[in-house]
């Protein structure tokens, strides 16, 4: 299976996600310059942390408009797999391919620790490896991660099973706060409506070397793995 | 065709959460500024456009907004002045 993974001006987590999939993965990966109109014949896209075009605007506001997005946009309109990390999900949420916004953390700081989640939901593509209401670690680096949307937009979410991970108590931290940036409703990772766009802020491509921590991200790609090659 | 200078004021829609805003609210009251109720953190933006009269530059201008701008989901924006250069 060939993964793309596409380089905007200032992403940092293209090299994580390019390793992820050759060497934890074992499966091929191609990088898309922003600026290029071929996808390369991948079967999954891959839109990469990091900071692109200096997040001038808003997160995500410019690049939105690279080249690349349109054939992108074509891609998730397949229903083929977009997997939107960090300020991929910036750019995703910008493009429109997902509902929402993501603002400021609300403490004002950029915040870098691994975060508890709750796998809401193990029936997408990007989450059959996971158990129902799994806990997992995965690390977060960001600055602006608050998940914000209108009511309606929420519901939906619920209602639909969109919501994907939520930031959640580990077993032994219940009591102490654990929603690390004021989403929304605790959200950390949603699909959209047709299931084959997810957009989290957590890192699974830096999480999936046992060496390096615990490996919680390398489910997420194996289940798109078992899912694109059936 | 005219140069207008159009300022745009981009700000956090009401009712969101505005932690810059509520950090700025809370500097002013530790400086003594009691009579704050509160602060809003937006975007100030000037853009010199050419357009044959003041209506076309102002509708440019919503359409940019629209566009790229402001974030519909989350913020609200408004035409602050038109001038000629």
């Amino acid at each position: 299976m060939k993964f793309g993974i596409v380089t905007f001006p200032g992403s940092n987590g293209d090299y994580d996600a390019y390793r992820g999939v050759i060497e934890a993965l074992g499966e091929q990966a191609v990088y898309l310059w922003h600026k290029d109109h071929d996808l390369q014949s991948v079967d999954v896209v891959i839109l990469p942390g990091g900071f692109s075009y200096g997040d001038y605007l808003r997160a995500g506001a410019i690049a939105r408009f690279s080249p690349i997005m349109t054939e992108v946009r074509a891609h998730a309109e397949r229903g083929a797999p977009v997997l939107a990390i960090c300020n991929g999900f910036q750019v995703a949420c910008e493009a429109g391919l997902l509902p929402g916004a993501l603002l400021r953390n609300n403490s004002l700081k950029f915040v870098c620790a691994p975060v508890s989640l709750r796998v809401e939901n193990s029936a997408t593509m990007f989450t059959s490896g996971y158990d129902a209401k799994e806990i997992v670690t995965l690390p977060i680096a960001h600055g602006d991660g608050r998940y914000s949307a209108d009511e309606d937009t929420l519901h939906r979410l619920e209602k639909e099973g969109q919501v994907v991970f939520r930031y959640a108590p580990d077993s032994l931290q219940a009591q102490e706060a654990y929603n690390p940036n004021g989403s929304m409703h605790d959200i950390a990772g949603i699909v959209s409506a047709r299931g084959n766009v997810l957009g989290m802020m957590p890192h699974p491509e830096r999480a999936v070397d046992p060496l390096l921590g615990p490996a919680d991200g390398l489910p997420l790609f194996e289940s798109i793995l078992h899912r694109v090659a059936a | 065709m005219i140069r207008y200078r159009v300022a745009v004021h981009v700000v956090p829609r009401r009712g969101l959460l505005d932690p810059q805003g509520k950090a700025v609210a809370d500097a002013l009251h530790t400086l003594g500024f009691g009579g704050v109720a509160a602060v809003h953190v937006g975007r100030h933006l000037v853009l010199e456009i050419d357009s044959a009269d003041e209506a076309g530059a102002r509708e440019l201008t919503t359409r940019m907004c629209e566009k790229l701008l402001a974030n519909p989901v989350t913020e609200d924006f408004e035409i602050a002045s038109v001038s000629r250069v």
